[in-house]
């Protein structure tokens, strides 16, 4: 009955990490902690197999008391939604600790190693917590380990960047933490039962104006961590800044902390107050989009292309969230593990490239196809993904995320495909300028191609993005319970919007609050 | 003329022993001190610490009795055994951190130990006294040996500067708060807590005495405290005064002010709670933003941390403004969790000064990660708790504190607090990145040498780190101490409100 497999998961990176800096050389550093990032993944796969696909609730679940006074508990649950997450959150730290032992750090390994698995007790602990204030804990956690990430290992302005980075999450964050404690204040003064447990707090009662609030504050914490335009400046610093293994995890899994977000808590907490948020995120998701795409289009550094184009991508999954039906929220967790993989393998290439030539420029490089052919190829394959060209795992996530917004709202899928066309537009054209046409520069033709450290990198992401192209089925299985049981809490909202009974009434009554229960 | 019959006054010595033991103790070690010379001081450290720790058994003894002692001048609570006790740690940890500090500096020993262990006794006293007069002793007790415990380096001149001026503004500031216990005095018609509690509790119309008393009671904890607008003191003192010294200002002091201040203001003053809450909005508010935004330019580290030890005493205030249980509780475990993370800071900022060597500007921390790591993780989990990152001591206090004055109600308060502790990330940071992603600085001293400094900041990391992810026995001890305090006053009806 009871497992303590989630908390295996969370808390060895961690002992991992203690271990690598006891660590003596550089090759044992990598070693270490290649081992400890494969423990967690073996983990999360095993959870994978035995994760029960009907179950719409938490599984595997924890729960001991933590701080009793606060009614925090330690409280762990694994669901449809955060499964595939958690799966590659373990692959990509695993995959990108692998490719940084190949040379890409070139100094103080061990710290790097130790901030990269405690950096996945942070992602893993968020994505597991039921209780909010220990999401709020592992959610501040992994902001310290990537700030070091950026400061120290990255390039460029990277100390701008990683204060920028740690400055504006902190700024959103903070705000959520008093929508967190004024939420739980309010639950308490209505039941008498002092709990941070997320289950628990569907049930209080708000008034309209309260629920505003207490969603903007969430609202405001994941839209930067997505993030949404017009708050999303600290990525394109952070992302062109981290070190190849940071920007890695920070496109593949932490902005998905911020979708994450919206999904488990800001939107089933406040439905009734998504609901009547639902233009104004549609619209903003859409002027991500196409942003994104056009100021990708115009990027002459390689990276920082890549880092425009997550923000485009982002602004689909967020167009599919609000849809607010099974189609477009389905499709958006997909959309989420499509961008950790393509992105994640996108930094990876660059990162690769740039190890070569360092530097990132588009017009530096030109006719690489002559002289890496396998390098070129699997840029090819990522970047298709990353399109979206049916048959790879991008068409799937996106023809879902339209077909759901075409459902809500026609308007904002006549726009966003613009953002597909765009996507195509940006990504082709710089593949053209540097991997087509004559070498232009000397250097270009004593470059090495890819290593089989390198390749075997990249192996799983392509398996992964070639699979889930083709075979959608078994993850959007999973997923369909969790998500509908998160809608249903969503349509209660809209019925209670529509057809305001008594009942509801009494709900959204400020009055009702202060009766005698 | 009758002789006085000692035997027949009754006096209830046992929850005064810790008192006793700290006064005793610096004249032992004064009187210890005559044979010993100061570059072999050593010796006098460990004696300071075993006294120390006879106090803290004494006081430890004290905890869960209950009552007043000495027709009530005497409060025996776990308030006050509380606060002796994180008191007594807080002056054992700067202790170790001036056993190598002293003879490097050419500090006569005996002296110091002296004053450091009569300021101790103050600030116990305060935490102690039942009755305005008392806690007015202890006040002048540990702010005198404060005073010159800041001009101890005689020969600096910044550390003259810092003496004088604390002296100046101190004495300003008693004046304040014996003028204020004088019309508190007039307006009830007693100096002893219990009874002015039990006078205010009656309705009374508003009266100036009254209010006037607490306005002036009210600066003059403000200055001991450091609170906006009456902390102009804080950064001249705090950067002249030997390290230890500062460490000892920024916790010692802080803790018996404070332990003064909640139990006049938010204990026995509750009834009134009214009639200064208001004020204290503002002050809280003043304090933690002056505190942040002038820290934020600073590049001396003592002064960056003596402006960060403004804008903690605003969030402490933004919790007495709530007043009730929940912020009493709250301020007590805040103030144990910012006790052992500034003083371990202050140990690190001690680490890496040597003698003739001035290395307190945060440059000169840079590359300190790669020359001691060992030193500079310990620098940034103590930093870092000061900003308030989850899971260390730091960001359950402020948790605590924010969450108390929220369910009173203090929306806008707490989203200042918050902002705030967003501003504060930004300079806590910056040594952070000095030590980390910078290079060149100062070359810090061999910390192998000194192991009663590793000590300390070894002691002050663990807590740190405790206290943060095992809360629970101490909010549940900070709580209980908190509303034992009215268990003088009222004891029956004392544990309320949750």
């Amino acid at each position: 009955m009871e497992s303590y497999w989630l908390t295996g998961l969370i808390f060895l990176p961690l002992l991992g990490a203690i271990f690598v800096l006891m660590q003596g050389d550089e090759r044992s550093t990598w070693r270490a902690a290649a081992v400890f990032s494969m423990i967690p993944l073996a983990i999360s796969i095993y959870l994978l197999v035995r994760f029960d696909p009907r179950e719409g609730g938490y599984q595997f679940v924890e729960q001991y008391a933590w701080i009793p006074q606060f009614g925090i508990s330690y409280h762990l649950g694994l669901d449809g939604i955060s499964l595939f997450l958690v799966v590659l959150t373990t692959l990509l730290i695993a995959l990108s600790l692998v490719y940084s032992g190949g040379g890409d750090i070139g100094y103080r390994p061990r710290e790097f190693c130790f901030f990269m698995l405690v950096l996945e007790t942070g992602l893993l602990g968020a994505l597991l917590a039921v209780d909010l204030f220990m999401f709020y804990v592992f959610w501040e956690v992994m902001l310290i380990p990537m700030y070091f990430l950026i400061g120290i290992w990255g390039h460029g302005r990277k100390i701008y960047a990683a204060f920028k980075f740690i400055l504006f999450t902190m700024l959103g964050s903070i705000m959520m933490l008093v929508a967190i404690l004024y939420l739980v204040h309010l639950a308490h003064l209505q039941s008498g039962a002092l709990s941070f447990d997320l289950p628990s707090l569907y049930s209080v009662r708000l008034t309209p104006t309260e629920a505003r609030w207490l969603f903007a504050g969430f609202a405001i914490a994941f839209a930067v961590k997505v993030p949404m335009w017009p708050i999303h400046t600290w990525l394109p610093d952070a992302h062109t800044e981290a070190p190849t293994a940071g920007s890695v995890i920070l496109a593949g899994v932490m902005l998905k902390m911020g979708t994450y977000g919206f999904v488990r808590f800001a939107i089933p907490l406040f439905p009734a107050i998504a609901l009547e948020a639902t233009p104004l995120f549609m619209a903003l998701a859409v002027v991500g989009i196409i942003y994104g795409a056009l100021v990708a289009m115009v990027q002459p550094d390689l990276k920082r292309l890549v880092a425009y184009s997550s923000v485009s991508h982002l602004g689909f999954v967020m167009l599919g969230i609000f849809a607010l039906n099974p189609q477009g929220v389905e499709g958006a967790i997909y959309q989420m593990l499509n961008h950790g993989l393509s992105t994640g393998a996108l930094f990876l290439l660059v990162g690769m490239i740039y190890l070569r030539r360092h530097t990132r420029e588009i017009s530096e490089f030109g006719g690489l196809w002559h002289r890496i052919p396998i390098f070129a190829a699997i840029f090819m394959f990522v970047m298709l993904s990353s399109i979206g060209l049916p048959g790879l795992n991008g068409f799937i996530g996106e023809f879902l995320i339209m077909l759901g917004a075409y459902l809500k709202l026609r308007l904002a899928v006549v726009f966003a495909v613009f953002g597909v066309i765009l996507g195509a537009l940006y990504m082709l054209y710089a593949y053209e300028r540097v991997m087509f046409g004559p070498i232009t520069k000397a250097v270009n033709e004593t470059l090495t191609d890819l290593s089989w450290r390198e390749i075997g990198v990249m192996v799983p992401l392509i398996a992964l993005m070639l699979f889930m192209g083709l075979y959608p089925r078994p993850l959007l299985n999973r997923m369909e319970p969790s998500v509908t049981a998160m809608l249903t809490r969503v349509q209660s909202a809209q019925v209670r919007l529509e057809t305001p009974r008594p009942a509801a009434l009494a709900a959204l009554n400020p009055a009702a609050r202060t009766l005698p229960r | 003329m009758t002789p006085l019959n000692l035997a027949a006054i009754n006096i209830a010595w046992l929850p005064l022993c810790p008192l006793i033991v700290v006064a005793a103790a610096a004249m032992i070690v004064l009187l210890a001190g005559v044979r010993v010379r100061d570059d072999e001081s050593q010796g006098l450290g460990a004696l300071t610490l075993a006294l120390l720790a006879v106090a803290f058994v004494f006081a430890l003894g004290l905890l869960g009795q209950s009552g007043v002692a000495f027709a009530g001048a005497i409060a025996v609570d776990n308030f006050a055994a509380f606060f002796e006790l994180v008191i007594l740690m807080s002056a054992a940890l700067v202790v170790l951190m001036s056993i190598d500090y002293l003879p490097a500096h050419g500090l006569s020993a005996a002296e110091y130990y002296a004053l450091l262990l009569f300021s101790t006794f103050g600030m116990m006293l305060m935490a102690t006294g039942a009755d305005l007069i008392v806690i007015f002793i202890g006040f002048e007790v540990m702010s005198i040996s404060v005073y010159v415990l800041a001009g101890f380096l005689r020969r600096n001149l910044k550390s003259n500067e810092a003496a004088l001026k604390y002296f100046l503004m101190g004495a300003f500031s008693t004046a304040f708060l014996l003028y204020g216990i004088a019309l508190v005095y007039g307006a009830t018609g007693t100096i002893k807590l219990g009874p002015i509690r039990a006078a205010l509790s009656s309705p009374m119309a508003a009266n100036p005495l009254l209010l006037s008393g607490l306005g002036l009671m009210l600066v003059g904890f403000g200055f001991k405290v450091a609170a906006v607008p009456f902390h102009m003191w804080t950064p001249d003192a705090y950067e002249g005064a030997p390290t230890p010294v500062t460490a000892f200002m920024a916790v010692g002091v802080k803790l018996g002010a404070f332990a003064g201040f909640i139990r006049i203001f938010m204990v026995h003053l509750g009834p009134v709670s009214a009639d200064w809450s208001a004020v204290l909005w503002v002050v809280a508010a003043l304090t933690m933003t002056v505190g942040n935004l002038v820290a934020l330019v600073q590049v001396n580290i003592k002064r960056m941390l003596a402006y960060s030890a403004i804008a903690h005493a605003g969030y402490i205030l933004v919790a007495m403004t709530a007043a009730g249980s929940q912020a009493g509780g709250a301020i007590l475990y805040y103030l144990l969790g910012y006790a052992f993370t500034n003083l371990g800071a202050f140990a690190a900022v001690i680490a890496l000064e040597r003698r003739g060597v001035e290395s307190d500007l945060i440059s000169d921390y840079r590359g300190l990660a790669a020359r001691h790591p060992a030193l500079a993780a310990a620098m940034t989990l103590f930093l870092l708790s000061l900003t308030g990152v989850p899971p260390l001591a730091g960001f359950l206090g402020k948790f605590y504190l924010f969450s108390a004055a929220l369910n009173a109600g203090l929306v806008w308060l707490v989203i200042i607090a918050v902002l705030n502790s967003v501003m504060s990330a930004y300079y806590y940071l910056a040594v952070i990145v000095a030590m980390y992603m910078r290079e060149g600085g100062a070359e810090a001293g061999a910390l192998g040498a000194r192991p009663a400094l590793v000590a300390a900041l070894a002691v002050a990391a663990i807590a740190t780190v405790l206290i943060g992810i095992y809360p629970e026995p101490y909010m549940t001890g900070a709580l209980h101490a908190f509303n034992s305090a009215f268990g003088a006053a009222l004891p029956r009806t004392a544990l309320m409100l949750r």
